[in-house]
C-alpha cells in the first residue's frame, strides 16, 4: 500500500559566528510512519520543530542523522534518488500568497511539474492532465481557472492550486505545513475537506502540521505532539485529545479555545479573583 | 452592567477610492461599562475600520460619512467623538479610550526603551506628574500585566512576542481608560501564550472595570471571553447577542457558517467531513447533519452576496 517512514530523525542547525558557535537541535530523535490513505497530524507550539520535520521530510533540509524510508527503502541524498523521491512526496506550504509565482498562470504552475517529472509529454497530453488536476481540487470550470494568475484568486483558491501542483508529479504523500492557517476562517474547512477527500478517494497519505488541535483531531487518524524537538505523546486522535497523558499535551489542550466551553475563561478568572479576595 | 460607555449610531465609513468602498454600513452599537464585546468577522469585513472610526483614527481615503459616536464619561458628561478637534481630541485619546493594535508585535518603538515609551504617554497626558511618580507608575503597569519591572530598560527586540504584547497592554492601561479597543491582540501568538494574555486581560477588566471591544476572526476565542458578540459581514453587523445565544441559537446564516468553521475540540466535528463512513453519522450542533452531500450552508445561495468569489471556496465540500 505504500508507507513513508521516518526513523530517529535528528536535525541540528548551527548558530552564531566565530568562537561563539552553538548548535540548535530542532528535531530530536523523531520516528513515525505515514501510511497511504491515512493522515497523521503533527501538533505543537511555534518553535517545537514541527515545520523542520516537514521540511526535512520534503527533503528541503538534509537530516543531520536518521533515515527516511519510502516503501521500506532508505532514500539516499543523491540527485536522482531525490528526484524519484519527489515524484512521491510533495509539500503544500502555509502561505499561498508566497508559494505561487505572481507572474505565471495557474496552467503554468501545473504544467511545469508535469513536464519536469515526465508525467505528460506533448501539449495536448499536458493540457489534459492540467484539466484533470483542477477537477480533482474542485476548481471548475477548469478552462477559466487555468488561465488565471494568482492575484485573481482568493487564498482558498490559491491553496487549491498549490495542492494540485503537489499532486502533479503523481505524489502519493503530501506534507501539508499549516495549509489553512493563512486562510479566512470560513474557507478553511473547504480546503481541509478537500484534503480529506483526496486522502480517502485517492489513497493519499497526508502529514498535517498544525497548531490547531480541533482540526487535528477531526482530520487525522493519529496525532503526534511535539515539544522542544521531541515527540512527547502519540496515539489515535480521539485518545490524544480526549484522554491526554503528557503534561504538555494537557497544557496545550487547556489553552485551546473551544466554542463548546463558552464563558469558561471569564468564569475561571472570576472564581480566582473571588478566591484571592476571600 | 447595562450602563452605556460608548454609543455608535448609524456609523458609515467609506474609502474614497475608485470605486468607492463602503467599508462600514450604518452600524449601531452600544458598549456597556465593563463589558467585553467581541467583534467577529473575516478579513475585509470592516471590523478594523469600524474600530478606527470609534477612536477617530481613520486616515484618508477613509472617511466617516455619517453617524455619530458618543462617549459617556464616568463623570457623567457625554462627549461626541466625531466633533472633537485638535487638543481636545488629543487629550481624549488614550485617556478615555485606548487601543491595542493589530500586529502589536511590531507596534513598539524599536529604538527607545520600554520605560521611555511608557514615560512618553505619561508626560504627554499627565504633564504635572513628577519623575519619581512616573517611574513608579511604569513599574506598577508592568507588574499589572505580569512582566518583571526590570524589563523597563529593555528594548522591544529583547522581549518575546508575548512580553511585547503585555507591554502594549500595559501602555494601553497607563491612563486608566474606560474603554480599550483590542484589534487581534493575540493572533500572532502561540495558544499557550495567548491564553496567559487573555487571562490577564480578563483579570484587569475585573479589577479596573474598563470595557473592551475585542476584534478577531477567532470565534471560539470570543465565545470564551466575551459577554456579547457582534458578527460583522461586509460592513454590517448581522447579529449581536450574548456569547451563549450566539453559540446555542445563532440566527444568521453567516454566524452559523462561522461556527461551523471551527469544529469543537472535544465535541462534534461540525461541518467537517472526515471519511465516508464517519461523515454519515457525525451530526453537527449547528444545523442539519453535514454528512453525505453538501453541508447545510454549502449551496451558493447560502453564501452572502459579494463573498461568493468561488463556489469552490465557499462550499463546504461534501463526500463526492
Amino acid at each position: 500500500m505504500g508507507t513513508l517512514e521516518v526513523r530517529n530523525l535528528v536535525k541540528e542547525f548551527r548558530l552564531g559566528h566565530g568562537l561563539r558557535r552553538s548548535r540548535l537541535r530542532a528535531v530530536d530523535d523523531v520516528s513515525f510512519t505515514l501510511e497511504a490513505g491515512k493522515t497523521v497530524a503533527l501538533v505543537g507550539e511555534s518553535g517545537s520543530g514541527k515545520s523542520t520535520v516537514a521540511r526535512t521530510l520534503a527533503r528541503l533540509e538534509t537530516p543531520t542523522s536518521g533515515e527516511i524510508l519510502l516503501d521500506g527503502r532508505s532514500v539516499s541524498g543523491s540527485r536522482s534518488a531525490l528526484r524519484a523521491y519527489r515524484h512521491d512526496v510533495q509539500m503544500v506550504f502555509q502561505d499561498p500568497f508566497a508559494s505561487l509565482n505572481p507572474f505565471h498562470t495557474v496552467a503554468h504552475h501545473l504544467e511545469r511539474p508535469l513536464q519536469l517529472h515526465g508525467v505528460a509529454r506533448g501539449r495536448e497530453a499536458v493540457a489534459e492532465q492540467v484539466r484533470g488536476l483542477l477537477e480533482r481540487v474542485s476548481l471548475t470550470p477548469t478552462e477559466a481557472y487555468a488561465a488565471k494568475r494568482p492575484h485573481e484568486m482568493s487564498g482558498g483558491q490559491r491553496q487549491r492550486v498549490a495542492i494540485a501542483r503537489a499532486l502533479a508529479p503523481g505524489a502519493r504523500f503530501l506534507v501539508a505545513d499549516e495549509p489553512v492557517s493563512m486562510l479566512d476562517v470560513s474557507i478553511r474547512l473547504g480546503v481541509l475537506n478537500l484534503l480529506a477527500r483526496l486522502q480517502r478517494e485517492e489513497n493519499l497519505g497526508v502529514l498535517y502540521i498544525t497548531h490547531d488541535l480541533a482540526t487535528a483531531r477531526h482530520f487525522s487518524d493519529e496525532i503526534l505532539v511535539m515539544y522542544k524537538g521531541q515527540v512527547v505523546e502519540r496515539g489515535p486522535s480521539d485518545q490524544v485529545i480526549l484522554d491526554p497523558q503528557h503534561d504538555y499535551t494537557k497544557t496545550l489542550l487547556a489553552a485551546a479555545p473551544d466554542p463548546a466551553r463558552h464563558g469558561r475563561l471569564r468564569d475561571e478568572v472570576r472564581a480566582e479573583l473571588a478566591g484571592e479576595r476571600a | 452592567m447595562t450602563v452605556p460607555v460608548l454609543t455608535a449610531k448609524g456609523v458609515s465609513i467609506e474609502y474614497r477610492t475608485t470605486p468607492v468602498v463602503r467599508a462600514v454600513r450604518d452600524v449601531s452599537l452600544t458598549l456597556h461599562r465593563g463589558e467585553i464585546l467581541g467583534l467577529a468577522g473575516e478579513s475585509g469585513c470592516g471590523k478594523t475600520t469600524f474600530a478606527y472610526g470609534l477612536t477617530r483614527l481613520l486616515k484618508p481615503p477613509a472617511v466617516l460619512t455619517s453617524g455619530e459616536v458618543v462617549f459617556h464619561d464616568r463623570t457623567g458628561g457625554d462627549v461626541d467623538i466625531a466633533a472633537l478637534d485638535g487638543e481636545a481630541l488629543r487629550a481624549f485619546r488614550w485617556d478615555k479610550v485606548s487601543m491595542v493594535f493589530q500586529g502589536a508585535m511590531n507596534s513598539l518603538n524599536p529604538v527607545i526603551t520600554v520605560r521611555a515609551q511608557i514615560d512618553d504617554v505619561l508626560t504627554t497626558h499627565r504633564p504635572g506628574m513628577p519623575r519619581a511618580e512616573r517611574a513608579e507608575r511604569a513599574a506598577e503597569l508592568l507588574r499589572l500585566v505580569g512582566v518583571d519591572p526590570a524589563r523597563l530598560d529593555s528594548y522591544a527586540h529583547q522581549l518575546s512576542g508575548g512580553m511585547r504584547q503585555r507591554v502594549m497592554i500595559a501602555m494601553a492601561l497607563a491612563l486608566n481608560p474606560q474603554v480599550m479597543i483590542m484589534d487581534e491582540p493575540t493572533t500572532a501568538l502561540d495558544v499557550v501564550v495567548q491564553r496567559g494574555i487573555l487571562r490577564e486581560i480578563m483579570r484587569l477588566r475585573e479589577q479596573f472595570g474598563f470595557a473592551v471591544v475585542f476584534i478577531t476572526h477567532d470565534l471560539p476565542l470570543l465565545l470564551e471571553i466575551s459577554d456579547r458578540i457582534a458578527v460583522m459581514l461586509e460592513g454590517e453587523i448581522v447579529e449581536l447577542d450574548t456569547a451563549e445565544n450566539i453559540y446555542e441559537r445563532p440566527q444568521h446564516a453567516y454566524t452559523r457558517r462561522l461556527l461551523e468553521s471551527f469544529p469543537s475540540l472535544v465535541g462534534e466535528r461540525g461541518g467537517f467531513v472526515r471519511s465516508g463512513a464517519a461523515a454519515g453519522t457525525s451530526g453537527t450542533g449547528h444545523g442539519p447533519g453535514s454528512g453525505e452531500g453538501p453541508g447545510p450552508d454549502a449551496g451558493p445561495d447560502a453564501v452572502p452576496a459579494g463573498r461568493a468569489d468561488s463556489a469552490a471556496d465557499t462550499t463546504i465540500e461534501g463526500t463526492a
